[in-house]
């Protein structure tokens, strides 16, 4: 494995910003700073984007308000020979727990449930973070970053799960599914916050780093 | 913050490379096939180049390229519950929230799980390909393997894959359950994209982009 270093500065990593260089967020390529657009791939070049937290928490909250009608209303509506069931989340996975199937229950509690109120706190969490200073470290809030980037995604599974059923399960008078209002919003809620996620800057964990190091004890290593 | 080097160097941006995720700036050292470069801050990989990825890539979007199509038109599952018989395709599970507004989530699920991987792999190929036979890159190769980076995240087959798996449990008490051909199709459509997002090292194809005739 290679490290990266700049020349004779082994210990210390410095900020392109300090640098007075730009780095296009798309490509990776280094401008000088000031430069208005990338040359090789065309994306606008912000040093640190001061718009990337308001985004994210207009996102966060529309992500958060479409979660309250996910849970509210049915996720999926069985019909079967004499009876129309509708189950919202959680109920849906209430009654799979009673009967008997324990680790599916958990796994859609998990997925739907769990992951979403976790990924609204870590978002939320790290936006905070960055205005204030933050006794986590700047790698596991990175870490944690990378994390909500990465599983956001896995939310939407709930949504297939029921486009799965309800087209599979359509036996005429036996039985049928079909989907609930709740699918819509839950959709629109992990959309929102795979959004809010992706607008924010994770540049902006580290500059908290050096202004606290310039402030505070001067060199402290951050080498592992 | 202010080194010596930061002055006098005045940063040849070219022998410079920057972490995308932390703002970092290190020295460009190439790392050879088979080596990775982390930015040391935030350990993300910035550098992961491998011996013929280019073909890898291009032999594994073929293969992608004709499982979706494969995948989309052939029974995918099967159910059987007393006599009344149902097989569906993955369009129509896409297309399973018909009515009202929920069309847009049909749209939208169809787009996840099928178009933006499908449109994906085209546009791999159509970046790629040229670069690998050492031509000229194509025309507005670089938009497009902008426009197939930003759709990343977007494209869902593996997740609707694990979703199969759920649904699967939930159906199996109330009925049997047959698997398509388009079932296996899709299991090995997973493997794939997975592999190739691994093979692929981005920083790579924007060098060889932008220096088609050193690549």
């Amino acid at each position: 494995m290679v490290c990266m270093e700049l020349s004779g500065t082994p210990k210390k990593i410095v900020s392109a910003r300090d640098l007075g260089i730009v780095a296009c967020s798309r490509c990776s390529k280094a401008w000088p700073l000031g430069t208005q657009t990338c040359a090789r791939c065309g994306h606008a070049l912000v040093s640190r984007d001061p718009m990337s937290l308001q985004r994210v928490w207009a996102y966060w909250v529309m992500g958060l308000i479409c979660y309250v009608p996910a849970n509210l209303f049915p996720m999926l509506q069985t019909r079967t020979l004499f009876q129309v069931d509708e189950s919202t989340i959680i109920g849906g996975a209430v009654e799979l727990a009673h009967h008997g199937n324990l680790g599916i229950a958990a796994i859609i509690i998990f997925a739907s449930v769990v992951i979403p109120l976790g990924k609204f706190w870590a978002v939320a969490f790290l936006a905070l973070s960055v205005k204030n200073r933050s006794m986590v470290s700047k790698n596991m809030r990175q870490f944690l970053y990378e994390v909500v980037e990465y599983i956001g995604r896995w939310s939407m599974i709930d949504i297939f799960v029921v486009a799965i059923l309800s087209s599979l399960v359509q036996l005429k008078a036996l039985a049928a599914i079909n989907p609930g209002t709740a699918a819509m919003f839950f959709a629109l809620s992990v959309i929102f916050t795979m959004l809010s996620a992706q607008a924010f800057d994770s540049r902006l964990i580290w500059d908290v780093q050096a202004k606290d190091k310039s402030a505070g004890d001067g060199g402290a290593e951050i080498n592992e | 913050m202010k080194d010596s080097v930061t002055t006098d160097s005045q940063l040849d941006l070219d022998k410079v490379i920057v972490c995308p995720q932390c703002d970092a700036v290190f020295q460009l050292v190439r790392p050879q096939h088979g080596e990775r470069a982390k930015c040391q801050r935030c350990h993300k990989v910035l550098i992961a180049p491998r011996r013929n990825a280019g073909l890898h890539i291009i032999a594994v979007a073929l293969s992608v390229l004709f499982l979706i199509i494969g995948a989309a038109i052939f029974p995918f599952l099967t159910i059987d519950a007393a006599g009344n018989k149902n097989a569906v395709s993955i369009l129509d599970a896409a297309l399973a929230f018909s009515g009202g507004p929920m069309i847009i989530l049909s749209l939208a699920t169809a787009a996840l799980i099928i178009l933006f991987p499908l449109f994906r792999v085209l546009l791999t190929l159509y970046v790629l390909v040229p670069v690998v036979l050492d031509r000229p890159p194509a025309r507005h190769a670089i938009r497009a393997f902008r426009l197939s980076e930003a759709m990343r995240p977007w494209s869902m087959a593996e997740i609707f894959a694990i979703g199969c798996a759920v649904a699967l449990v939930k159906v199996a008490d109330l009925a049997h359950v047959g698997f398509g051909p388009a079932f296996w199709m899709f299991g090995i459509l997973v493997v794939l994209v997975i592999a190739q997002d691994s093979f692929m090292c981005k920083w790579s194809v924007w060098n060889s982009l932008e220096h088609p005739k050193r690549s």
